[in-house]
């Protein structure tokens, strides 16, 4: 070594890494001050508003309309006076105009994207990754049923059944959108679509793509508003509702909708089992659990809430998953490294809350990796129960936030019988690297997907749908075009 | 009454507790758990730290049959500083050479923080007698080398004589005396990724100091699904017996976005204390200048073209 050299040769003593932060400018997203209703391919002003915010630090983001009686009024008969057209279109023509709202999506899909993660208060990660990318791949999807749907049912007739009235939730506001607004119309129906009141704004920037798609006026109307436009939807002239969103407001639908001739479809909630046997790959596992009850911050329907955990792999696996736990980066949504967002609202959060002491006063085990959560806004550290009895609250309830509760078994026939003793049956998760055994489970569930080695995994060609009082119908798939269609032949087949 | 055969000898692994189960890798969610995080954006301050930190983990290596003392002279010197105009830049771990070449890279190494490691064990397919091998490593060492880069014997390992793999390295181990050993499993050749956990973990029981992915003569050397496989098996080790193994992702790491993807799997997997030289390198040559060109961008605000960074 030269004199040079050894000047120059060193090791500096390195401090710890913290990733400086990386946020997704919003700059792509323009938001309008106030918006209305968007009814028969128009802007209608509505005569009250209300203001959504941002739930990552509460802040304002635009005024949006509140819909009242007549103006869901006004959004039905525009859509009925739409469904003579749209309905009598060659499906080829419907199906041109899915494929470009589909490519339109794509195209915009960073402003959807950030404006999702906005409002909605979920990671930049998944908006840009799962919701946005799903959401044109159900339109794609669709567009191409469009023009088939007599090969879609062999030997049957298929038609429209005129307006259907759509209620989505604030989970995935865009995402149930597509799932909602994609089959309707590739059946030949047209739609009137209240967004969730907290998450309003992609399905109002919905609006433009429709508008630069030239979608014919009245083919798809969206009225926001709070519970009460959505009653007066259920309550309105359409021919069908599709509801995806709380158990205790689908019942109050179905009982409002009792008598009437009027065809519902419910996507409830759900307490999913995670069942995990001892011969699983564990780390992969690990990594499925987490992203069953931590993905969107659990605030998903079909959310692993409930894992069980065979006895003699409790230990190191509960282990790992506290280890893993720790490097879960919570804080802002639009960060590109955040793996956990805000929670979507202070009612939300207030039920969070509530479900977490409860878990503690029942006597569970709880534990939060250190995370420190910023101040304005609103924020639940991602937590797992552990010592929880199947009688406990946390067990039984939704919780729908990133709460986990852990629940051990011994043999398959007590994760069966343990995993399906709720009154939910929307999905769950097996992990197992053996396989007759994760066909013999997915026989056994009572739940409308069982996700193998696997978790929250969604395709447009898969259908999707709850047993019990997580729902009925299916979304996705061939399933999905089956309740926005009749069939000449139905008193035949009895549908 | 029927007796037990008796296990084969090296079968009762040498850790004090009980060896992490070996249990199976699924491929689908290890490629996409990696995936996940190759997304992780390291911007400024963090990007220039994980760069010097890449830099100071790097093994610069040459490995080919032309190689001659001038070559690994010219080597030695860009190791010790890698970039000239720059003070700041710190030092790469280690140079990594051919047995003969030992005491040319000692020449221009000694009084450096610059450590030498030489792959023996007859490097780099195996195929050769266990003595053969032995005495490859016992040269190694005596010529000077630091660190030994051996191959595990493939041909034993897919045909299951586990124990004959594990013997090896115990000897291996032995042979090599203060010299800290890696384990090369060279994955391409192990087929799937319950091979490269069940060699990583028969690797790490029988010794070693290090694992590490390739030999860097075959394609398809370390990828982040194959590394993030052997993190999990080092940390389930560590979990177990406290022992901390290092890693050594080696051939295919050319870009430095690349390194970054790695160095954050290290960081997220294992945690802070496995970011030094002393648990992490990474074999790579062509490397080095891509992380001097970022590092430059990074303090001036311009790329600079390839011209202005030396070959070595």
């Amino acid at each position: 070594m030269t004199d040079v050299e050894r000047r120059q040769d060193r090791s500096p003593v390195p401090q710890d890494w913290t990733y400086a932060p990386a946020p997704e400018s919003t700059e792509i997203v323009r938001l309008r001050e106030r918006y209305g209703l968007y009814v028969g391919g128009e802007w209608l002003d509505a005569k009250e508003h209300f203001t959504t915010i941002a739930p990552r630090d509460e802040a304002p983001l635009a005024e949006v309309g509140q819909a009242s009686e007549a103006d869901v009024h006004d959004a039905v008969t525009a859509a009925r006076e739409a469904f003579a057209g749209w309905s009598k279109l060659p499906g080829s023509e419907r199906s041109k105009y899915m494929f470009r709202i589909a490519r339109i999506l794509a195209e915009r899909a960073r402003e959807f994207a950030v404006l999702e993660s906005l409002n909605g208060g979920k990671p930049i990660k998944e908006s840009r990754d799962v919701d946005v990318p799903l959401a044109a791949a159900h339109f794609f999807y669709y567009a191409g049923w469009a023009d088939k749907l007599e090969y879609a049912f062999p030997n049957r007739t298929p038609k429209p059944l005129g307006v259907a009235g759509q209620i989505i939730p604030w989970n995935f506001p865009l995402l149930m959108l597509a799932w909602k607004i994609a089959p309707a119309l590739a059946a030949g129906n047209t739609v009137v679509l209240k967004p969730a009141e907290t998450t309003p704004l992609t399905a109002l920037l919905f609006c433009d793509v429709l508008r630069q798609a030239e979608l014919p006026g009245g083919v798809v109307n969206i009225v926001t508003g709070d519970g009460s436009t959505g009653a007066a939807l259920v309550d309105s002239d359409v021919d069908k509702i599709a509801f995806t969103g709380s158990t205790e407001v689908g019942k109050a639908i179905q009982r409002r909708l009792a008598g009437t001739d009027k065809r519902l479809t419910l996507e409830l909630g759900g307490k999913a089992a995670n069942i995990v046997f001892d011969d699983c790959a564990l780390d992969q596992a690990v990594e499925g659990i987490i992203n069953g009850i931590y993905f969107n911050q659990g605030h998903v329907c079909c959310a692993g809430s409930r894992l069980f955990v065979q006895e003699s792999i409790y230990e190191p696996l509960v282990e790992k998953l506290k280890q893993r736990m720790t490097t879960l980066r919570v804080g802002d949504p639009l960060d590109k490294n955040t793996d956990v967002g805000a929670i979507n609202s202070r009612e939300q959060l207030d039920r969070i809350e509530e479900l977490v002491a409860a878990g503690k006063e029942e006597g569970a085990e709880i534990y939060q990796p250190p995370c420190r959560l910023p101040e304005k806004g609103y924020w639940f550290a991602p937590t797992v129960f552990t010592n929880v009895a199947q009688s406990y609250r946390i067990a039984q309830e939704e919780i729908f936030g990133p709460v986990l509760s852990v629940l051990t078994f011994r043999t398959p026939d007590e994760a069966v019988e343990k995993a399906n003793n709720t009154p939910y049956g929307l999905s769950a998760g097996v992990w197992t690297e053996k396989g007759s055994r994760i066909l013999w489970m997915a026989q056994k569930m009572r739940a409308g997907v069982v996700w193998a080695n696997t978790f929250n995994r969604f395709d447009p060609t898969s259908p999707f749908g709850g047993y019990k009082e997580s729902g009925f119908g299916r979304e996705g798939g061939l399933h999905g075009l089956e309740p926005y269609l009749t069939f000449d032949d139905s008193e035949t087949f009895g549908g | 009454m029927a007796q037990a055969p008796a296990l084969p000898h090296g079968f009762e692994l040498p850790l004090k507790q009980r060896l992490p189960r070996i249990g199976s890798i699924d491929q689908v969610a290890v490629e996409a758990r990696a995936g996940e995080l190759a997304k992780r954006s390291i911007k400024k301050d963090a990007k220039v730290w994980a760069l010097e930190l890449a830099l100071r983990c790097c093994d610069l290596t040459t490995l080919e049959g032309q190689d001659t003392p001038g070559k690994v002279a010219a080597l030695c010197s860009k190791a010790i500083r890698p970039d000239p105009s720059d003070p700041t830049v710190p030092s790469v771990a280690a140079v990594c050479v051919y047995p003969n070449l030992i005491a040319a890279a000692k020449e221009r190494l000694s009084g450096s923080s610059v450590k030498i490691a030489s792959v023996a064990t007859y490097f780099p397919s195996g195929q050769a007698p266990l003595d053969v091998k032995l005495r490859d490593v016992e040269d190694a060492v005596a010529l000077g080398a630091d660190e030994i880069d051996m191959v595990i014997d493939r041909g034993a390992f897919l045909s299951g004589r586990y124990a004959k793999v594990f013997d090896e390295v115990v000897k291996v181990k032995e042979a090599c005396g203060d010299a800290h050993l890696k384990v090369i499993l060279e994955v391409s050749e192990l087929g799937t990724y319950d091979n490269v956990r069940r060699a990583s973990l028969l690797a790490m029981a029988a010794g070693a100091d290090f694992i590490k992915t390739s030999t860097g003569k075959l394609p398809g050397a370390a990828t982040l699904p194959v590394q993030l496989v052997m993190l999990e098996a080092i940390r389930d080790v560590h979990d177990e017996t406290g022992r901390k193994v290092g890693m050594k992702p080696a051939g295919g790491i050319r870009t430095s976005k690349n390194a970054i993807q790695y160095l954050v799997q290290v960081h997220e997997t294992l945690g802070p204390d496995w970011l030094t030289p002393d648990l992490y390198r990474i074999g790579a040559s062509s490397l080095v200048n891509d992380i001097l060109m970022q590092l430059r961008k990074e303090r001036t605000g311009i790329y600079q073209s390839k011209d202005y960074f030396t070959n070595d």
